[in-house]
């Protein structure tokens, strides 16, 4: 069942054909690795599916809705949720306050001028449990400004998960943190996904974690898919090997690892 | 300076008991233990909290620096001014009434052009437009009475006239109506910051993106957050005229504004109380310092810079680092 | 005829003021609110050193070239202003910054006031020594001609200095990534004090030149800021042929208000601004890599 599915989608800056007649689907339930060098369009497909961009072209339908032309606030509302690349939290506020926030709008209770944050109790409650998952309850009342940058990056996927989304876009979630950390992040995020249910898009350069926890994956370059298929396929895909990484050697069998050795 | 007091995030200062009371107490008894020259200055101080506090809003809360609050004082002063020549009312409260009403037209209108720009075209586009309504008051001189001003006559409050002490009357009465209506505004600002809407203006000031993918509709909480400021300022002002028994053009013009700006900053822009203890602090600071020099605004220019350079969180965000540290270290 | 030619006097003014803070701006991502004052700077101390020579009995030519005078004054002050009080602010958050130019806005204001006291200061000797020109059927003031040329050779020259000599590859590299032109060597403290000295002196020099033809007001310094702010709404911030253009819209706009319409001059100013701002946030004329 397809729960997104964007057809003959472009998007241009100036010269720069970001995005060139692209078709893309993802189905319910699954967790979907987008891949490619830089420049090859992958942020700029998430941006569309989210709404921070308009496509000069093409369709979304998402939840068999018609969105492509829909503002991002909609979106949200329809359930389609994303963290961005470089960390957006709301740094002055806390890590509590930062889930909530996701929480209140999702109730449709921002808009309420007279009633208390602090009382309505089922809200934080949930916001404990959200930070419980990601394992940040022990950040609750500090600033998200002053955390880590491994829990920054995890507040900002809780964030959007705390919208129970029905689609989650990830753009790069273990970017900046060290190789130590990523695998732990990625165990909570997808075991937080997994249990909710969620169909979750990440945007990825790193291989071990994509072949790790992704179902299927697409690859971009340089503005259009270059193939898709089950991570075994695309290993064995030299097309896709001799683009990326310049070699015709099957990539991320795990025992070569040298980083998963010992887990 | 440590990263978690670097992002102190706006929160109340933490030994509210401790003077809260004794404040309150302070306020209640002012009439009986200063003299009344030193009362009505109070009321000035208190008028311009409401007004510091409406601004903060925007500035504190929502991260928009307005430099065209003057606009709206102006507003509520000339409504009331207004609204005693032409309509012949004598009521306080249907004055308070009118303009709050007359404020709220001018920020939704002044708002809705604004807020769709940030930083400093929002900053411009209010400057800009509080000199518009200040040209405006000039150029109808007929209805504005120009540069001589209107006269506002002391209201009946509360249905009852004034005596014919008037100063009896303005530094008794009148101070604890605006006694009355300043705790009212500060009950109901401090739900606003504390409801949910308040944060969300707070996520809006600290990640307009993000406030908005997390379905916050960033344009419409700040046009709500622009109309609330707008009407608590001039709610002020209205309360400001009868006390200074003139309208005059010079409330609309933009050193006005700077006036505004400067006792937030004064106080403190980071916390809830900050306005309020700068608003009164300021309000005394010129009833001394005028009599000093008449390069009012090269003083306050001047104490601006400092006070950005040094004291950036104002008198209330120091103290509150200053305990936050001592808290640390014992 | 004549309209045409206040159009240009109008534009040319404006594009000195205008064009400095979009220079500042488009270099540093700085909108200094004391601009405006930097103008009135200028026009107060041309106007005050052209007195002073009149008093002296000084021949024409020396009260011309005593006109550039404000404009040095006004450089030189923003160089101070730029070493002492913005550096401190380049990394801290922009709201600073506004109250920084703002107090300082204030203090400028007042400052003016304190030296020169309540009253305008004029320079009319220099506006009558150049006597008028005859176009077609009328005469026309030749010191406005003088005000035109000096728009229109500024402009030339700025052009020229942004695109075709040395420093003004420094100041675009600047602008464009200022952490890239450092990596490279480039002096970037250096190349922010140049900048906004000559955006300074661009706006002295509005004023000094302004100040024969109009005598140096108090409160001048705002109505400039404002007015070049509209420029800048239309033309876009940052950009000098944004500037240029914007000047010319409002310079044409005012005069064909002025004749019409003279009581609603300035409120059809502000209209094209926030009717600009409403359709194009961006301004007309923005390059697209901002």
């Amino acid at each position: 069942m397809k729960l997104l599915s964007a057809t003959g989608l472009s998007k241009a800056f100036g010269e720069n054909r970001a995005v060139d007649c692209v078709d893309f689907n993802v189905k319910q339930s699954e967790f979907l690795a987008l891949i490619g060098s830089n420049g090859a369009g992958k942020t700029t497909l998430v941006n569309l599916v989210s709404g921070l961009v308009q496509p000069d072209s093409g369709q979304i339908i998402f939840d068999e809705r018609d969105v492509t032309r829909w503002s991002p606030y909609r979106r949200i509302k329809v359930g389609i949720a994303r963290s961005f690349q470089i960390v957006n939290l709301f740094d002055r506020l806390s890590c509590a306050d930062n889930v909530a926030l996701s929480i209140f709008s999702r109730q449709g209770k921002t808009e309420a001028l007279g009633a208390l944050a602090a009382s309505d109790h089922a809200v934080w409650d949930e916001t404990h449990d959200v930070l419980r998952g990601f394992d940040l309850e022990g950040q609750a009342q500090v600033p998200a400004g002053a955390i880590s940058h491994g829990e920054r990056k995890l507040l900002d996927v809780a964030v959007a998960y705390a919208l129970r989304p029905k689609l989650l876009l990830l753009d790069e979630p273990t970017s900046g943190v060290s190789t130590r950390e990523k695998a732990p992040i990625m165990d909570i995020v997808s075991s937080m996904v997994r249990s909710g249910g969620i169909t979750v898009v990440i945007i990825e350069h790193d291989m071990d974690i994509v072949f790790r926890y992704s179902e299927r994956i697409v690859v971009m370059h340089q503005g259009s898919v270059l193939a898709e298929g089950t991570p075994g396929e695309i290993r064995q895909n030299d097309t896709v090997t001799s683009t990326l990484l310049g070699t015709s050697h099957a990539v991320g069998a795990p025992a070569a690892s040298s980083e998963h050795a010992g887990r | 300076m440590s990263q978690a007091v670097r992002f102190l995030p706006i929160r109340r200062v933490w030994w509210p008991v401790a003077w809260v009371v004794p404040t309150s107490a302070l306020l209640l008894a002012a009439p009986y233990l200063f003299d009344p020259f030193q009362t009505l200055t109070l009321t000035y101080g208190l008028i311009a909290a409401i007004g510091a506090l409406g601004f903060n809003l925007l500035l504190g809360y929502t991260g928009l620096l307005s430099f065209g609050h003057s606009a709206f004082f102006g507003t509520g002063t000339y409504a009331v001014a207004f609204l005693v020549k032409y309509l012949k009312i004598a009521s306080m409260e249907l004055l308070l009434a009118g303009s709050v009403l007359a404020s709220a037209i001018v920020s939704v209108l002044f708002g809705y052009v604004c807020v769709r720009y940030t930083r400093i075209f929002f900053g411009i586009l209010t400057l800009a437009l509080s000199q518009v309504l200040w040209s405006l008051a000039f150029k109808f001189f007929w209805v504005t009475g120009g540069t001589d001003g209107l006269r506002v006559p002391t209201p009946s409050l509360l249905g009852s006239a004034p005596t014919n002490d008037k100063i009896e009357f303005l530094a008794h009465h009148y101070y604890y109506y605006v006694l009355a209506v300043f705790a009212v505004c500060v009950l109901i600002m401090w739900v606003v910051v504390h409801s949910p809407f308040g944060k969300a203006l707070q996520a809006i000031r600290d990640n307009e993106t993000r406030a908005e993918f997390i379905g916050i509709r960033v344009r419409r909480y700040r046009l709500i957050a622009f109309v609330i400021s707008g009407i608590f300022t001039g709610l002020a002002g209205a309360l400001w005229g009868p006390l200074n028994g003139l309208a005059s053009p010079d409330i609309l013009e933009w050193p006005f504004s700077g006036e505004i700006i400067f006792m937030t900053v004064l106080g403190g822009f980071t916390t809830f109380v900050g306005p309020i203890v700068g608003a009164v602090a300021f309000t005394y600071l010129k009833t001394y310092a005028v009599g000093f020099t008449v390069y009012w605004h090269l003083l306050l220019g001047t104490v601006l810079l400092v006070l950005v350079l040094a004291l950036p969180t104002g008198i209330t965000g120091t103290i509150q680092h200053a305990v936050v540290r001592l808290r640390r270290s014992s | 005829m004549i309209h045409a030619l206040n159009a240009l006097l109008y534009s040319s003014v404006l594009f000195l003021i205008a064009g400095g803070l979009s220079l500042i701006y488009g270099v540093m991502r700085i909108v200094n609110l004391a601009h405006g004052n930097l103008y009135a700077l200028g026009a107060f101390v041309t106007a005050w050193a052209i007195g002073r020579a009149v008093e002296a009995g000084a021949p024409n030519a020396v009260l011309f070239a005593l006109l550039p005078v404000g404009a040095i004054a006004a450089a030189a002050v923003g160089a101070v202003i730029e070493r002492t009080l913005l550096r401190p602010f380049y990394k801290r958050a922009e709201e600073y910054q506004l109250l920084m130019t703002f107090g300082l806005m204030m203090i400028l204001e007042d400052l003016i006031r304190l030296v020169w006291g309540p009253n305008p200061l004029s320079a009319t000797a220099v506006y009558s020594a150049f006597g008028s020109v005859a176009i077609g059927d009328d005469r026309y003031p030749g010191y406005n001609l003088l005000i035109i040329t000096v728009g229109f050779f500024a402009a030339v020259f700025l052009r020229a200095f942004i695109y075709r000599t040395r420093f003004g590859v420094l100041l675009r590299a600047t602008s464009q990534d200022k952490r890239m032109a450092s990596a490279l060597g480039v002096n970037v403290n250096r190349v922010y004090l140049q900048a906004f000295t000559l955006g300074c002196f661009m706006a002295g020099m509005g004023g000094a030149i302004v100040v024969p033809a109009q005598s140096a007001v108090l409160g001048m310094g705002l109505d400039a800021l404002v007015l070049a702010f509209i420029v800048v709404v239309i033309g876009g911030l940052g950009s000098l042929e944004g500037a240029l253009a914007g000047s010319l819209i409002v310079g044409v706009v005012r005069e064909a208000g002025v004749t019409w319409f003279p009581e609603i001059e300035l409120a059809v100013l502000y209209l094209i601004a926030a009717l600009v701002l409403l359709a194009r946030p961006a301004g007309l004329f923005v390059r697209a890599s901002r």
